[in-house]
């Protein structure tokens, strides 16, 4: 029996690599590189894990807390409660206490000063931060990003992460520059050391190497969303920063030289251009995506109200372009560095007059890189707005997630004619003309030197020609086809996902990041004697897959990140011959579902309107 | 005997007729200032041997915005909304840098609703001509006042006018524009060569054309109208463009008396004096002289500043040569060897 199995023996009910665990730090402090480290070496131990960073709106000062969730089973969504809390902010230091239930572990720095009587229930261990400090030497502007280092070094050893784990997190975290690696590798040595020496384990969480996650990748939704973008032949993307979307473009920014070079002239191939408001970013975009690039931009919700008569002009003009919405909690400002999916209503009929646009609902960082490029392909094809509906939890958590796969199919720009192809189609080829029957007309772009190539393109009314119009007919023609483009567009969404329980008769419904919490809701809820079916809406219009789970469950609770249910509403319109099996539960608080949150509210109405007790 | 002059039809360098440079017929008002500057920037594009196809017309909205209907139909354009022409302008004009960008805007659109981005596009020093059709009211909604009617103006159904206007060349000069010129609708000769210069240049040309509007600010004695405009006006410099090709002969002018700018294609403007000494290189003098004619209400007309050296935006992103929106998708993806070395790195 080595060391680690005997302590494990002495400790009764030890709970091996499942455990929700707390940073509470100030922000500002570099406490984010610390975070990294600790749950970069969980996953390099094969244990799956999350990482939330929940934040303030502000740079400095206010108190920040990062939850790393680490669960064998795999479930990586929020819990309501921490098991381990590393404290390293005094002010925050009793409320965070409050989240610890019985049994639970304390790991503060010895600086922060103990309420006379401590809980008896928890296992404390004191950090000496300042003291481990003292006899380092460490230049002065990096002393509170050093005090953070350390505690990755005391909490890895109480909990059992390997020095290997820890060594290889280091690297990969400051990858070419071995100088810094090696510092901060050896200041998390210091903190083992002594935690090896000085503390004895008396608390029940232990991690333990699982077989590698060889097949994952660990990052977060807006680095999957910006890299998807890159590899779908991003050409033009013109972007105003605001939270929770600005990384994206960021990540894109630190990418698009490497990945972006013409392999012929070793030249640009992408342009990233931050502009003056989002008005403009929309703009650009659309003036790109009118001249034939591929184009993009990437907003949250207060930016998207600013796009909107832009949105508007790109549908009407057909003009085809993609718009990020990494969701944050609204109206108004709201709360900027929290999570919602308030936008979906707004965006699925975003502009005055008859609008309506596909939206993709990535609900993980893989998929986030799959509508990234697939995205692409869908505006070029329907010559429309696409919108991708991320939030701020997917796009900038951390999240386990697999590998990112080449895209299956090469780029399609749809039926976009150059000098020869227009000389193919019919010599009465007009830019808004429906040539084939399907709704979609041909398009040409700037720069072609067909003189029969240009056209006028207006938000005005317009004839199949682009030609000024005001008749009646002309427009409702027109409007009648955009309508029918978009008709045929389910074919080419992404379908549900659907997760089956055992002779389910109750159906769930969600989308986007709240994916985790109701996967594990799932199973919470079947260990309560509740089966239900999980379906994940990925796309918007929905069509038969949807329609079909509604029509087969008796009921289907509809749980989303929005207060008036709106994938809810909009699934009671578009199926409405069953709208009386849809029932809405909503989480407004700002933070990630939770499976917990689920599985009571789900137990609650089943017990209120059908008496289910169990 | 005199042979019988023959009618020929003229053509270009390129061996096209001015019909093809043409629009659909206008719909403005008769007399509408909007209409001569259609006509001059169709004469400008012919006379320079630019094919339609190298020219796309960007605008915003108002009777100004109508205008690129009028002219260049072999072009693309894309009339957009009201205020947002630079936005559309900046993403479309990195697809080809080949082609010339000609935006159209008015005084609505780009003093009150636009101005900012305006001010940004001439920031960024996007490489293609800005005009700004001024007429010093709102015509298309029929009558208001303008971010640049002139102080104390009555109009039918505003009352008085009771604030300053911009000077939307001096908005042009201090944001960092590259060529700011003011032309008068009542001027065509100078106006058209004006536009040959402003497309051959490369950077943000600024044209603030004062274009009166005959149905709502023609009053003799408003600010925007013929009468004022034709006495308040006063040509800085007679302007003349030479293209690349042509040979540049001083020995016409008497020396001192005209200056040279050459443009990045080795055309050249060439400045003659009127009745000052006037260097349109220097930004002071300009912003001098436009403090100067604001001051004392009078129109100073010709090519108020130039710098012709300023990298635009398009070289300060390393592009290729061929146009970004004919790359093959081929060019477009990267490597499977990228994706595993990122996927790799995410471990």
């Amino acid at each position: 029996m080595d060391e680690d199995q005997k302590e494990q023996g002495e400790i009764a009910e030890a709970i091996i690599n499942e455990f929700c665990m707390t940073i509470c730090t100030v922000n500002g402090s570099g406490s984010g590189t610390a975070n990294n480290l600790l749950y970069r070496a969980l996953f390099r131990m094969g244990i799956p894990t999350s990482g939330k960073n929940v934040f303030p709106s502000n740079i400095k000062g206010l108190p920040t807390w990062f939850v790393i969730r680490s669960s064998a089973k795999g479930y990586l969504g929020r819990v309501p409660y921490d098991d381990i809390i590393v404290a390293m902010n005094s002010t925050t230091f009793l409320e965070d206490l409050t989240y610890l239930p019985e049994g639970g572990v304390l790991f503060y720095a010895d600086h922060i000063k103990l309420p006379e009587s401590i809980r008896q229930d928890i296992a404390c261990y004191p950090m000496p931060i300042k003291t481990l400090m003292k006899e380092t030497e460490v230049p002065r502007n990096l002393k509170d990003f050093m005090e953070n280092i350390l505690y990755v070094g005391i909490v890895g050893e109480v909990l059992g992460i390997t020095r290997e784990a820890l060594r290889e997190a280091v690297d990969l975290q400051f990858v070419g520059k071995p100088e810094v690696a090696k510092s901060n590798y050896d200041m998390i040595m210091r903190g083992y050391d002594w935690a090896s020496a000085n503390l004895e384990k008396k608390d029940r969480y232990f991690v333990r190497q699982m077989p590698p996650l060889a097949d994952y990748i660990l990052t977060d939704g807006n680095n999957a969303g910006a890299l998807g973008s890159l590899f779908g032949g991003m050409q033009f993307c013109s972007w105003y920063p605001i939270t929770p979307a600005s990384s994206m473009v960021e990540s894109a920014i630190a990418q698009v030289s490497k990945l972006r070079k013409d392999p012929v002239t070793g030249k640009n191939t992408c342009v990233i251009l931050q502009v003056e408001d989002e008005l403009a970013a929309l703009g650009a975009a659309i003036g790109a995506g009118w001249a034939g690039l591929r184009s993009m931009t990437s907003t949250s919700g207060p930016g998207l109200s600013l796009m909107t008569e832009n949105v508007g002009l790109a549908y009407f003009t057909e003009t085809p372009v993609v718009i990020w919405d990494v969701q944050r909690v609204g109206p108004s400002t709201g709360l900027p560095t929290r999570t919602a999916q308030g936008d979906l209503s707004m965006v699925y009929n975003l502009g005055h007059g008859d609008t309506s646009h596909m939206i993709l609902i990535p609900g993980s960082v893989n998929e986030c890189f799959e509508f990234g490029w697939k995205a692409f392909d869908l505006a070029d094809k329907y010559q429309t707005p696409i919108f991708v509906l991320s939030d701020l939890d997917l796009g900038m958590n951390q999240w386990i997630t697999r590998k990112f796969e080449y895209p299956n199919r090469p780029i399609d720009r749809g039926k976009l004619l150059w000098e020869e192809g227009l000389e193919n189609v019919s010599p009465d080829w007009g830019r808004y003309k429906d040539l084939d029957g399907d709704g979609i007309p041909y398009r040409t772009v700037m720069g072609n030197q067909n003189p029969r190539s240009a056209y006028f393109a207006r938000g005005t009314g317009h004839d199949v020609y682009g030609n000024y119009s005001e008749e009646p007919k002309n427009w409702a023609d027109m409007l009648s086809r955009i309508g029918r483009k978009l008709g045929c567009c389910v074919k080419d969404l992404p379908k549900p996902v659907i997760r089956k329980g055992k002779e389910a008769r109750i159906g769930i419904i969600g989308m986007g990041s709240t994916d985790p919490a109701l996967i594990e809701a799932q199973d919470l809820l079947s260990e309560a004697g509740i089966e239900v079916d999980y379906m994940r809406v990925r796309s918007i219009p929905v069509d038969t897959m949807e329609r079909e789970f509604i029509a087969s469950h008796e009921r289907c609770y509809v749980l989303e990140l929005n207060r008036d249910g709106q994938l809810c509403e909009i699934l009671k319109l578009e199926v409405s011959e069953y709208s009386q099996k849809l029932i809405h539960i909503s989480d407004i608080g700002g933070l990630p579902m939770t499976a917990i949150w689920a599985r009571d509210n789900i137990m609650a109405h089943e017990k209120e309107r059908y008496g289910k007790t169990n | 005997m005199e042979k019988p002059t023959e009618t020929r039809v003229e053509r270009n360098l390129v061996g096209l007729t001015p019909a093809d440079y043409k629009g659909k017929p206008s719909t403005l008002c008769p007399g509408c200032g909007h209409n001569t500057i259609s006509n001059q920037v169709q004469a400008a594009v012919f006379e320079l041997g630019l094919l339609p196809e190298q020219v796309i017309k960007v605008s915003g909205i108002g009777c100004s915005s109508k205008s690129p209907n009028y002219f260049l139909q072999r072009s693309f354009g894309f009339n957009g909304l009201h205020g947002r022409m630079p936005t559309i302008a900046t993403g479309a004009s990195f697809a080809d840098t080949r082609v010339k960008v000609l935006g159209f805007s008015g005084d609505g659109d780009t003093a009150s609703i636009g101005l900012g981005h305006f001010k940004h596009i001439v920031r960024r020093n996007v490489p293609m001509v800005y005009v700004i059709e001024n007429n010093g009211v709102y015509g298309l909604t029929k009558g208001q006042f303008s971010a640049t009617s002139d102080l104390g103006l009555v109009l039918k159904h505003q009352g008085k006018n009771m604030l300053p206007p911009l000077d939307l060349c001096m908005e042009a000069l201090i944001s960092g524009a590259t060529f700011v010129a003011r032309a008068f609708s009542g001027d065509i000769k100078q106006m058209k060569e004006l536009f040959k210069a402003a497309i051959v240049h490369k950077g943000m040309a600024v044209i603030d054309v004062i274009s009166p509007c005959v149905t709502f600010n023609n009053k003799d004695t408003a600010l925007q109208s013929y009468t004022w405009g034709r006495e308040h006006e006063l040509p800085i410099q007679d302007i003349t463009f030479v293209p690349g090709k042509d040979e540049i002969l001083l020995g016409d002018f008497e020396p001192g008396t005209v200056q040279e700018v050459r443009l990045h294609d080795g055309s050249a403007i060439l400045l003659k004096k009127i009745d000052r000494d006037y260097d349109p290189t220097d930004q002071s003098n300009a912003l001098d002289l436009l403090t100067e004619s604001y001051k004392n209400h009078y129109f100073a007309t010709g090519l108020i500043y130039i710098n012709a050296s300023k990298p635009t935006i398009h070289d300060l992103y390393d592009l290729p040569e061929e146009a970004l929106n004919r790359l093959t998708p081929e060019r477009l993806r990267p490597s499977t060897a990228l994706l595993d070395e990122i996927n790799s790195s995410l471990y």
